[in-house]
């Protein structure tokens, strides 16, 4: 992007508008001629598909806010006439409920890929941390937006995360109070919630932004983890990847399609379906599915405070860990103990979920403290150990070499894709 | 700082001066302006409007709770049986992880015995705000281990005197200020 652009305006006015605003430019540079390495496979879809997800749920959430009523008491009665009186209502929510969990669906895998293949390490610290922030956005978007339909798991969601900061020494009662804006989870916290699950989209959007330019600053990692040295390891964007992230986007949007038109409640809890009652808690709590891990690992430990630090670091961590994987090989391909470790942390990952939709005692509750110790292991002991001992395969000296070896010593005409 | 002084750190001149006093008065008038955005967001008039209730206790015969709703929150208001009371005075203080009344009408420091808990004369009362200390969801009375409450969410269990007995929640369910204006009504808050 610092580079001089070599966009050349075909029009009289495309002209004129360049040398006032280089808009045309700037996106010829990032998106037409922009060199990708020619070994990407679909993992690396998935950035256009949060892109693509971002867009939904923010243009389904307008038309939604257009018909939402954030009142205590009228909001589940406003949401139920968005299902049946409104044109298009069903599908409309159902698209922005079904969306957030497909939302997140994407992002695992995006933050998986970048594990296995090392994209977070060197030079792509920063856009790595954009990347947690951008999640961390994302799990207070989610949850504010879970609470808006003001049924049952939506008032004990709000009432159990707020109360995770009373947890805080000295200022703990003081902090509920002010996020409550009165006593008890109640219509002003429906209604600040409301706003902030408005407005933290576009910070989202902002910060992908900044994503995106770190992304171009600095290139794109790629299966083999090893940089880009020559336009031989390279294709252009488009057509090459434009056309692969359209054909991803299509495909996930058939799952999205197929899980909102045949299971829309799927992922969803009846519960919520109940209206909010204060006097009342659901016999059995549950976050939605993409916070199970987190909650299990809140529910693992026997300390009010000690479970919220607990659950606050495993989200923080994933901040540290360019600096706590000491391997100086990216991908997991050349890293023979890494490649293990990487799966036995997926398996823990999906264990914790699969706990923290279960009640938490006996045998439940002791897997769910082994899995957390191992979680917190896996960053803090096992990546800096394995970093040192761990003696990684040899690295092809280039991409161009790997990817013309593998399609038979064919140069040019390779295909990008594996 | 007279003695450090070297050629190349040259003394503070008025400009760095004013540099720095300017940066000052508008960090503070930043922080006054945003006082506002914050303070905007705690309880408004209206909520605090909604001080105290009165509740008519006439029907509540022992072995019998009532649940009222006081600022948002559930009461719990008990009439405990003689078995009830006679659990909550067995336990030796030392069993408890709180040792702390948690009671809004004794003195701050008072121990957790029941006689601290209960309405102070009438021991078969007991008055406690019905929301589990650890994350603030509503226990389940007459059940758990303990006999007392028991809170689904994440396990805690309280005994028939409200204090935590096991499980995460840190506190014993805090009892709220209250009176009796007569034998059969009590006002809380």
């Amino acid at each position: 992007m610092s580079a001089e652009s070599t966009y050349q305006p075909k029009s009289g006015f495309g002209r004129w508008m360049e040398a006032r605003l280089p808009i045309m430019g700037l996106v010829h540079d990032s998106f037409v001629v922009y060199p990708t390495p020619r070994n990407l496979n679909y993992l690396w879809a998935f950035g256009a598909i949060l892109t693509m997800m971002l867009v939904l749920q923010i243009l389904t959430g307008i038309v939604l806010a257009m018909h939402y009523i954030p009142d205590a008491a009228m909001a589940f009665a406003s949401i139920e006439h968005i299902m049946r009186d409104v044109n298009y209502g069903w599908l409309l929510r159902y698209l922005h409920a079904n969306g957030a969990s497909m939302f997140f669906v994407a992002v695992y895998i995006h933050m998986a890929r970048s594990m296995y293949y090392g994209s977070y390490k060197e030079p792509r610290e920063v856009l790595w941390i954009l990347g947690v922030i951008i999640f961390l956005l994302m799990i207070a978007t989610a949850f504010m937006g879970y609470v808006l339909p003001w049924g049952q798991m939506s008032f004990w969601a709000a009432t159990v995360i707020t109360n995770l900061f009373s947890a805080i020494p000295l200022f703990g009662e003081g902090i509920t109070t002010w996020l409550w804006g009165g006593f008890a989870v109640d219509s002003p916290t429906l209604n600040r919630f409301y706003s902030l699950h408005y407005l933290l989209p576009f910070m989202i959007v902002g910060v992908v932004v900044l994503h995106v330019w770190a992304l171009h600053v600095v290139g794109q990692n790629n299966p083999l983890g090893i940089e880009v040295r020559s336009k031989q390891d390279t294709v252009r964007f488009t057509p090459h990847a434009t056309v692969k992230d359209v054909f991803a986007s299509v495909v996930f949007l058939v799952v999205l399609a197929w899980l909102m038109f045949y299971l829309p409640n799927f992922l969803g809890h009846p519960d919520n379906y109940i209206p909010a009652n204060s006097l009342q808690t659901p016999a059995h709590i549950v976050p939605e599915w993409y916070f199970l891990p987190f909650y299990a690992i809140l529910r693992a430990i026997p300390d009010k405070l000690m479970g919220v630090i607990a659950l606050f670091a495993s989200i923080g961590i994933l901040a540290f860990l360019p600096w706590l994987d000491t391997s100086r090989v990216r991908s997991a391909r050349f890293r023979p103990l890494y490649f293990w470790f990487f799966w036995i942390f997926m398996i823990v990952v999906v264990g914790l979920g699969y706990l923290g939709a279960q009640t938490p005692e006996g045998g439940f509750l002791l897997a769910a403290r082994l899995l957390t110790a191992y979680y917190f292991a896996h960053f803090l002991i096992i990546l800096p150990i394995i970093g040192l001992i761990e003696r990684p395969r040899p690295l092809p000296s280039s991409i161009a070499e790997s990817v013309l070896a593998s399609s038979g010593g064919e140069a040019g005409e390779a295909a990008p894709a594996e | 700082m007279a003695n450090s002084e070297t050629a190349d750190q040259p003394e503070p001149t008025r400009r760095d001066f004013l540099y720095v006093a300017t940066g000052a008065v508008g960090a503070v008038g930043v922080a006054a302006a945003a006082w506002p955005f914050i303070d905007q967001m705690n309880p408004d008039a209206a909520a605090l409007a909604l001080a105290s209730i009165e509740v008519d206790i006439a029907s509540v015969e022992p072995g019998m709770s009532l649940t009222v709703k006081w600022r948002g929150k559930p009461v719990f208001i008990r009439n405990r049986t003689e078995d009830e009371i006679a659990a909550a005075n067995e336990v030796a203080l030392d069993e408890l992880p709180d040792r702390l009344a948690r009671n809004d009408n004794a003195a701050a420091g008072a121990s957790a015995e029941d006689a601290n808990r209960a309405a102070p004369g009438r021991e078969n009362w007991l008055v406690m705000i019905g929301v589990c200390t650890h994350l603030g969801c509503v226990p389940l009375g007459q059940s758990g281990e303990f006999g007392g409450w028991f809170c689904p969410c994440h396990g805690s269990s309280y005994d028939t005197s409200g204090r935590i007995r096991i499980g995460p929640a840190p506190e014993n369910l805090r009892v709220p200020p209250f009176e009796f204006i007569s034998d059969t009504t009590l006002r809380i808050g």
